[in-house]
């Protein structure tokens, strides 16, 4: 890690092969003895408290709007938005995210709308489109899929010399399975390549837990065989994940010499609830595991932190959940009155539209002329 | 064509949807052959994302019903070599949207080792995935690309669209010296209900079955259309007295060409719907296969009725994509009005 910032909490370079994951805060949010809290202005401190309490709030109307039937599955991040939200505060603008199915916050934080998270999980594609100032891609479902692309949009900003980019990478402790992750890690190794690769080790793969899904005692360690970096972090101290992460991007743009550009990052946090929406964690997994993962929980710590350094207090955190509580609705009723149009399947599958599909369009066109929509909105069975 | 095997042993019938008659065979297999095991993301303590593998791991084990990293390629390549140790494995991958890390596996080693090896090696693997539309679920998770498969030589492609297909066919899957690509139809996992012999029978590879006889038009089908196809049947049938012949093709890879053939000489008129995207899919297949045999008995063009040549929309948008029994009554007419 670069060891130029003083408030570096792993200065040695045993901080590869440390087991223990780096931390700022305690279990309760107070500020370990040895650390040093990360140079972040006040204000930024409470807007990174905020972002999470939205974080969590949207997770828990994401939920509850899902039972009951308004939007379709979800995979929640109860538990992992410190690492989420913290991760995108080490971003600059200009650098590029990589996010998976679970990463409405780090989307969120980086630029993209309340509103453009919802809408995908109310079936609306055009909530995948990106605003032309945001450094996001659309989510990624297939596992592992995204590791060589950041790679290699990582290798593409390098040898356009455009050092002041990097790009960060987001997947679970499952996707290091897939030969992707082995492959995209092994080229940005080779091709020393501007990016830093964040695992979000959960515990868990839906039922199949770390332990079984590699032999490797960490997931940090993986990155020796690539040679580049690797790094374990709380992943539930806010502080912690942003300060690694801040170090791990200024390296992929601003090595010193020898250094290697590339960090892969193990954020240790835990999935506190299903796996999406359609999982039910009771039949493989015990509820107390969850419980003492509870009790590091990434937004008390982090407002017990903020209480203890008199940024917060109980009149600032209501009119911060009253805000979050609001934004949330607001973009739930903005999705909710967008409407689907059927001639949009066949928009954006080339720049132009080829004959066939627009008889393909036409023909549908027709056919709803004919029989009316009802005629398609019944489920097929 | 046969239409019902008769059940080999068992004395009694159960009543099971579609992904329980999965179950039950996989059940009925592990049970009678202790070489075949079952691999896969999530199949053991969990017992599958839609339950297909459930209670297996209480009752065989975690060396029979197996819990694999999450790696694709990995599961089918090794599956594979499990076979070449003289194992019979039924891999099941998550959804068929996400075969394709798994890809080269299948086709470049499962379907050509036996050809490549001149024989003296095989691997007789089943591969299950879920497949299809219809189910509110997120991108990649609702694909129906079984042209892929099917495009293969050395594979087996499989579609079952009744419980008591599903059951038959896997078993037949599991004890086929080849490799098989069983597709489940995930909007019929639970639709309903059907009568299933306890205990193995088979439900032979390659053999069609009619669902509904007619003499106007034959449309071929397979999976989760089968049933919009017969909707629409009744239909035009009420409403046009147009008999359409119904033909559940249930093999896709080897076609039953023998049924296809048959039916289309009785009624001069054909079509096929399938929820794939048109071009390419498997209904320019079995046009061109009627042309090739029977050209002189077409009364009119063979219709396409199938999902558009687009990614399959999110969810909201899903039964535009879905051939629904509006589409299909009119290709039918149309058709039979040529
Ligand atoms: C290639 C591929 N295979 C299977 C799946 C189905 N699937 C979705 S999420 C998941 C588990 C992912 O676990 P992990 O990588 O740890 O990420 P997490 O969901 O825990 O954040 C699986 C198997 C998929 N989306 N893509």
């Amino acid at each position: 890690m670069s060891t130029q910032n003083e408030a570096d909490p792993h200065v040695n370079s045993e901080s590869t092969q440390r087991d223990e994951p780096i931390r700022i805060l305690d279990d309760d949010g107070n500020l370990l003895s040895h650390a040093e809290v990360p140079a972040l202005s006040d204000e930024k401190l409470l807007a990174m408290y905020e972002d999470l309490v939205l974080a969590r709030r949207f997770d828990q109307r994401a939920i509850s709007l899902q039972r009951q039937g308004r939007i379709a599955t979800y995979a929640p991040m109860t538990g992992q938005e410190g690492s989420q939200v913290a991760t995108s505060y080490a971003l600059e603008e200009q650098d590029w995210l990589f996010p998976t199915y679970r990463e409405h916050a780090a989307k969120y934080v980086h630029g993209m709308s309340l509103a453009s998270l919802l809408k995908p999980l109310c079936g609306l594609r055009d909530g995948y489109a990106i605003p032309d100032d945001v450094n996001v891609l659309p989510e990624y479902i297939p596992i592992a899929t995204q590791v060589p692309q950041a790679m290699g949009m990582a290798w593409g900003h390098h040898l356009q010399n455009r050092a002041d980019t990097a790009v960060l990478c987001h997947f679970g402790d499952g996707a290091t399975s897939e030969g992707d992750f082995h492959e995209g890690l092994n080229f940005a190794g080779v091709f020393d390549v501007p990016a830093v690769f964040v695992c979000n080790n959960n515990q868990w793969a839906i039922s199949v837990p770390r332990d079984q899904q590699t032999a490797s005692d960490t997931i940090a360690q993986k990155a020796a065989a690539y040679g580049i970096e690797g790094v374990r972090v709380d992943g539930l101290d806010p502080l912690a994940v942003y300060e690694v992460t801040r170090c791990a991007l200024s390296k992929a743009k601003n090595p010193t010499d020898g250094e290697r550009r590339p960090t892969l990052v193990e954020s240790v946090q835990y999935r506190y609830g299903a796996h999406t929406t359609a999982d039910d964690p009771s039949v493989y997994r015990e509820e107390d595991e969850a419980e003492a993962w509870r009790r590091k929980d990434p937004v008390d710590r982090l407002r017990n932190f903020l209480y203890a350094e008199g940024l917060l207090d109980e009149d600032l955190e209501d009119e911060i959940d009253d805000r979050a509580e609001s934004q949330i609705s607001e973009a739930i009723s903005t999705v909710e009155a967008a409407a689907a149009d059927p001639s949009s399947i066949f928009e954006h599958v080339y720049e132009e539209l080829p004959d066939r599909l627009r008889e393909q369009r036409d023909e549908l066109n027709a056919l709803r002329e004919k029989y009316g929509e009802e005629a398609f909105s019944e489920v097929l069975e | 064509m046969s239409s019902a095997a008769t059940p080999e042993t068992g004395d009694g019938t159960d009543s099971l949807t579609l992904v329980e008659a999965v179950q039950d065979a996989l059940y009925t297999e592990m049970s009678s052959d202790e070489n075949v095991v079952v691999i896969g993301e999530d199949v053991g303590e969990n017992g599958g994302v839609f339950r297909a593998t459930e209670a297996l791991y209480e009752e065989f084990g975690g060396n029979r019903v197996v819990d694999t990293p999450l790696a694709e390629s990995g599961i089918v390549g090794t599956a594979i070599g499990l076979a070449l140790a003289g194992m019979r494995p039924v891999a099941e991958l998550q959804f068929m949207g996400f075969s394709y890390p798994a890809f080269d596996q299948i086709v470049s080693h499962a379907s050509r080792l036996r050809s490549r090896s001149h024989g003296q090696y095989s691997a007789p693997i089943v591969i299950r995935a879920p497949y299809g539309g219809g189910i509110r679920a997120p991108e990649h998770h609702s694909e129906s690309k079984e042209a892929f498969f099917v495009h293969e030589p050395g594979l087996k492609v499989v579609s079952p669209s009744t419980p008591y297909d599903a059951k038959g066919l896997l078993i037949a899957s599991i004890r086929d010296p080849d490799p098989v690509v069983f597709l489940e139809p995930k909007l019929l996992y639970r639709a309903f209900r059907g009568d299933v012999p306890t205990g193995g029978y088979e439900v032979p590879l390659a053999d069609a079955a009619i669902r509904r006889e007619g003499d106007d038009i034959t449309v071929y089908t397979w999976g989760a259309m089968t049933r919009p196809t017969l909707i629409a049947a009744d239909n035009v049938a009420d409403e046009h007295g147009v008999e359409v012949e119904v033909v559940d093709l249930r093999t896709l890879s080897p076609l039953d060409v023998e049924t296809i053939v048959d039916s289309f000489r009785k009624t001069g008129r054909a079509a096929v719907v399938h929820e794939a995207p048109k071009t390419a899919g498997l209904g320019a297949e079995i046009a061109t296969t009627i042309q090739e045999r029977a050209v002189c008995y077409q009364e009119a063009p063979i219709k396409r009725i199938t999902g558009f040549d687009t990614p399959m929309p999110l969810h909201a948008l899903e039964d535009y994509y879905l051939p629904q029994a509006v589409r299909i009554q009119d290709g039918i007419l149309e058709t039979v009005e040529f």
